[in-house]
């Protein structure tokens, strides 16, 4: 999947990655698409969670090698 | 979103594990777009005195128990397993080993995110400590009455 911008949450626990998402989805613009990068596992379910209650699109996740990478489209 | 959903938090302890749950949660709320407000209560008054300086009261007793009880958010206990001091070293040093903020980074973040902290007056006038015994983050000053006006339009409400 393409992004157009990512941000490494690598190394950070909850509630960090969530944080830095809602931050950085802030200086996206409507239909771009976040990767949000971590190892913390929370993050499969704690994304598409910040998404339902944000309004935010959660498009789906991938792994490799330990590390996640989760797609949010940003919606209006 | 001109309606923006409401959570408030009671934070009744202060121990430093349970001040970390709590402000995990305001900063989870705040960042899902959500306005928090933390109402710090009883024991919860520690996790927001100043650290530097004396912290001033009145009478023999609340002298006593401030000294004791000196708080601020960089001397907290652990809940369990304090062991004087040394348990809360090695969790200090297990949370630095997977970069996670302290208790004072956290009242930052929360109020970088706009998180209300509200101190209450009758834990004050009980252990005999003024406005000044706190950081300068605090908004207000309030009671019972404020806390449940926030609360009744709150969806999530939780004590700590």
């Amino acid at each position: 999947m393409k992004a157009d911008e990512t941000l490494d949450c690598v190394g950070l626990y909850c509630p960090m990655p969530i944080v830095h998402t809602a931050k950085k989805i802030k200086e996206l613009k409507t239909g771009q698409v976040l990767a949000v990068l971590s190892d913390d596992e929370g993050i499969k379910e704690d994304i598409p969670s910040w998404c339902k209650t944000t309004g935010n699109e959660y498009l789906g996740i991938e792994e490799e090698e330990g590390v996640y990478r989760a797609f949010v489209k940003k919606s209006g | 979103m001109a309606n923006k959903e409401k959570m408030t938090l009671i934070v009744y302890s202060g121990e430093m594990d349970k001040a970390l749950a709590a402000f995990n949660l305001a900063i989870g709320g705040a960042s899902a777009g959500m306005e928090v407000t933390m109402f710090f209560t009883f024991w919860g008054l520690d996790v927001i005195k100043r650290n530097e300086g004396r912290i001033k009261s009145k009478g023999i007793m609340r002298k006593m128990l401030n000294f004791v009880d000196r708080g601020g958010a960089k001397r907290l206990p652990l809940s369990r397993f304090h062991m004087f001091g040394m348990g809360k070293w090695m969790m200090k040093k297990l949370m630095d080993d997977i970069n996670f903020p302290q208790v004072q980074d956290l009242i930052t973040l929360a109020k970088e995110l706009g998180v209300e902290f509200v101190a209450c007056t009758t834990s004050m006038g009980m252990t005999g400590i003024s406005k000044d015994a706190f950081i300068p983050e605090v908004d207000r000053f309030a009671g019972v009455a404020t806390y449940l006006a926030r609360a009744k339009e709150s969806k999530i409400n939780l004590f700590v």
